[in-house]
Parts: C-alpha cells; structure tokens; sequence
C-alpha cells in the first residue's frame, strides 16, 4: 500500500478559460503550419482542438459527479463506458469481420483489465472504499488505453502472419500438426508486437519520458518520489494488462484460422 | 457411374464428389478409384480440378457432397492428424520450416510419433531418408533448408513427408517450378521410391511426358469432371475420348 499523497507545499497555479485561450495560440501555429504546406490539415487541428475542449470538459464535469456522489454503480458504469469505447476503437483497428473479432476483443479486454485493475485495486493499493473513483477511473483510463492498443496490434499482426504464412501452416497440418503447432510460430510474432511497446516503455520510462499521471501529480503538488512510485505501479500494472489481454485474443483468435476438422479456412 | 483406374480396386473410391469453393463449383459430381501401390497422374488443363481432388484425399479441405473413402472408411471417420501422418502432401511451392534440412525431418518425425517413426531418436533415419531422395546427409543435413535451390527444397519436402513412413504420397506439381533437367531426374526419385517403398502415389502434373514416363495410371479432368481414366499406357496410345484425345494432341 502507498503512502497517502502528502498536503502539496505550495498552491496550484489555476488555469482559466483566459488561460486556455493563451494555450490555443499553440494549436494556431500547427493550424498554420498546415496551410502554409498545405497538407489539408489546418481543418482537422481546428477541429480535432475543439472536440478536445468539449470531450475533456465534459469528462470533467462527469467526473467531479462520481466524487461527489460517489455510489458504487455508477463508478462501475463509467469503467464499462470506458471499456466498450477502447473495445470498439481496437475493433474498429482491425482488417476482420465485427462478428469474428468483437466477441474476442471485448472478452479479452474485459478479463485483462478487469483482472488487473482489481488486483492494483485490492491488493497492490488496498483501497479502503472499494469503489473510490478517484483511484478507479484513471487507473482503468490507463489500462483500457494500453489493452486496447495491445488487442488491436495482436490482431492485426495475428491475421497478416497468418495471411503471409499460409502455406507454412498448411505444410505442418499435412504433416499431421495441430493447428496449435501449425500457428505456433504465427502466434509468437503476434504477441511480441503486442507486447514490444510494453517493453520499450518500461526500458525508457524517465529516460526518454516522463508519463502523464506522474507529471500530473508532482503538477498538483505531491512528492516526486511517491509520483515515482505509483508510476511503477501503473508500469507493471500496464504490462501486465496488455500481456494478458493481447495472449487471450490471439489464443482465441488463432482458433478462427481453423475449421473443426483442423483445416484452414478461407 | 464410378470410373476406374485398376480393376483390382483402390487405396482412395470417390463417390460423386462436388466441391466449391467462392461459389465456384471445382468439382462436379466425381467418382473415382484410385489404385493402392501405384502411381496415378491426374491430368487436365488449368481448373479442371487437380489440386482440388488431391487436397481432398489428405483432408485439407472437405468436399460439400459425396464421399472420400480411404481403404474403404470414410476419410472423416479417421481422426484427421493420424490420416495426414499416413498421407505424405508435397506442396507445389515447397516450404522449409525454419532451421536445418535435419531440424525438417526431426519436426516431421516429432509430429508423427515415435508410433510411427520408432527410430526417431536415433541418427540414422536421417541419412536414410536424405539418401533416399539423391541428397548427400554429409553435406546437406546441418545445411539452412531455407537457402537451398528450389529443386532441393523439393527433395527435402519429399523427405520430410516421407519421414512420417506414410502408406500414400500426394504431390501436387512438384516439378512445375524446376527446370527440365532437374525436375526428370526428380520424378525418377519418385518413381523408386514408389516402387521401393511400395506405398501408393497420386501426382497432379502439367508436365505429360512426367504422367507418360512415370506413371502407372492416369486420370484425364476437365471442368471438375473425369473425362477418362485407365492405365497410363492405353490412355497415352489408345485414348477412348476425344476430349482426352484432344488434350495430349494440344499439350
């Protein structure tokens, strides 16, 4: 259990609409960067900075909700919310029919970073209220963002090894594999692409970056070095998400490779 | 009506056969014999559908209606991974496994079982085999079968299919890719193996004079149907249909 965040030692500096004006003259830059390359972009910045404003003021005022009244069912429909957007983005991601591919993903999604938020929840913070959705809901943003990147990447990868090795596979069934040995090897390839960011971002991680929840929270006065400890957290807890997920859809979706009969379909 | 290679009856009976595929029909009501210990081409111009009937028979795919019997059962009452062990498939385009020529005969012999291949955890079957198909094991066992020629890819997935000791071995245009030189001496590989071994061949081929030289039977498709079949000899001289006729007059 982490230590609770101590009383920051100076005021945050506030933000006011004034300000947030001031912060668009950056996205007016970017605006006219494209229009000077005309690259057809300037459109798509304006666009893209007004649906920002509007979804992440929204989100925040749901979110001063759920702390305010706080009941345990409605903090679960905000992570089921949550779940079914990253679980449609990753499908949306993917070059195979919604049938085949949302029951695998939503499965997945749901056991990979269900298991894992309570596990971060109960055994790693210990949460006295087991619903509080000042630690559930930008624990679960995080997971859900990374496992549905993984699901997508895993998919993906999955049909294109199976696609380019086609003939392999059918080489090792007629020499009476499984089709779990036939698509060993197409398997391996789908999961470490699934599970390479994962690496990468643990090797890098206060070297190359510095993750948003940890800038945040030193931002809103906590000591770094217990901003540092829960961005071990959430890395473990992020590699963990995205493995087991990316290894459920690519077990399950290796089996739609294959009839009943261990003959390759399509 | 069902036509036959062999009087005698064979290893694979077809009866009234259809596949589609892609709402194609690839193959239109086929009844077939085919002979066991022998090796039988199967002729025909592209899309008669060769290579559909030959994948049928390793149960690669299955035919949308009638049936494929295998020593007189059903192929699908055969649990599928112990039919392909004893179906030897050698693909058009060979594909090598990652690793060694030897590393693709262990993982063949590996899959079967040490049932099938009791010898498996010794040495020297892989010399056997390589020998078998005119490769020398001193210079070819530890070499990348990635990198090798295409004609001796082709020699290693000979080997790598026998090396489950299977009782038929399907080929499905093993020469296509090779030049002439290679792929005769490839079929004359094949040929003795056959008669050495004794187990029963059935090869798609484009090639004829490979159906003339090495084949005991042949079977004439056209458009998913068996336009004729008899002994390779009498099909070759004495053609009874003009459409099988026409065919090795133009090929």
């Amino acid at each position: 259990m982490l230590a609770p965040v101590p009383p920051s030692a100076e005021p945050i500096i506030d933000v006011s609409w004034f300000d947030l004006g001031l912060a668009a003259m950056l996205v007016l830059v970017a605006v006219a960067i494209s229009a000077w390359q005309r690259i057809g972009l300037a459109r798509g910045f304006v666009v893209g900075a007004i649906r920002a404003v509007v979804q992440l003021v929204l989100v925040g005022y749901v979110l001063v909700y759920l702390f305010a009244v706080d009941r345990w069912w409605l903090v679960l429909l905000a992570l089921l919310v949550m779940l079914a957007a990253a679980t449609k983005t990753s499908t949306d991601r993917v070059d195979a029919p919604r049938r085949v591919i949302l029951p695998i993903t939503s499965t997945a999604m749901l056991v990979g970073t269900g298991l894992t938020l309570v596990y971060v929840a109960a055994v790693v913070l210990q949460l006295e209220n087991w619903h509080n959705p000042r630690y559930l809901i930008p624990l679960f943003g995080m997971i859900t963002g990374n496992a549905m990147n993984g699901a997508a990447l895993a998919a993906e990868r999955l049909g294109s090894e199976m696609e380019a090795r086609r003939a392999e596979v059918e080489a090792y069934l007629a020499l009476g594999a499984s089709p779990a040995r036939a698509s060993a090897d197409a398997v391996r390839r789908a999961l470490a692409a699934a599970l390479i960011p994962s690496v990468n971002g643990l090797m890098v991680v206060g070297l190359v970056t510095l993750p948003g929840m940890m800038t945040g929270q030193i931002l809103a006065g906590a000591s770094p070095l217990l901003a540092v400890r829960y961005q071990i957290v959430v890395a473990f807890m992020l590699a963990g998400a995205v493995a087991a997920t990316a290894a459920i859809v690519v077990l399950w979706y290796r089996k739609r490779f294959f009839t009943a009969a261990e003959q390759l379909r399509g | 009506m069902e036509e036959t290679v062999s009087s005698a009856g064979g290893e694979f009976l077809l009866r009234d056969v259809v596949q589609e595929k892609h709402g194609a029909r690839l193959l239109d009501g086929v009844s077939l014999a085919l002979p066991g210990r022998e090796v039988t081409a199967l002729i025909g111009p592209s899309g008669a559908g060769k290579t559909t009937l030959l994948r049928l028979l390793d149960r690669l795919d299955d035919p949308v209606s009638g049936a494929v019997l295998f020593h007189g059962r059903p192929v699908t009452e055969y649990p599928v991974r112990e039919l392909r062990c004893r179906i030897g498939f050698v693909f058009q385009t060979p594909v090598m496994f990652p690793g060694t020529v030897a590393d693709n005969l262990r993982i063949a012999a590996e899959l079967a079982g040490p049932e099938r291949v009791p010898d498996s955890g010794q040495g020297g079957w892989i010399g056997e085999l390589l020998r078998a198909v005119e490769l020398d094991p001193a210079i070819y066992a530890e070499r990348d079968a990635g990198r090798l020629s295409g004609g001796e890819k082709q020699r290693v997935s000979i080997a790598r299919a026998l090396a489950t000791r299977p009782e038929v071995l399907l080929l499905d245009e093993p020469t296509s890719a090779l030049d002439p030189e290679v792929a005769e001496r490839l079929m004359g590989t094949v040929a003795r193996l056959n008669r050495e071994r004794g187990h029963t061949t059935v090869m798609v081929t484009h090639r004829l004079a490979e159906a003339r030289d090495f084949s005991t039977h042949t079977v004439m498709l056209e458009a998913g149907r068996v336009v004729e079949a008899g002994p390779t000899r009498q099909l070759f001289e004495n053609a009874s249909n003009p459409r099988t006729r026409a065919y090795l007059a133009v090929a």
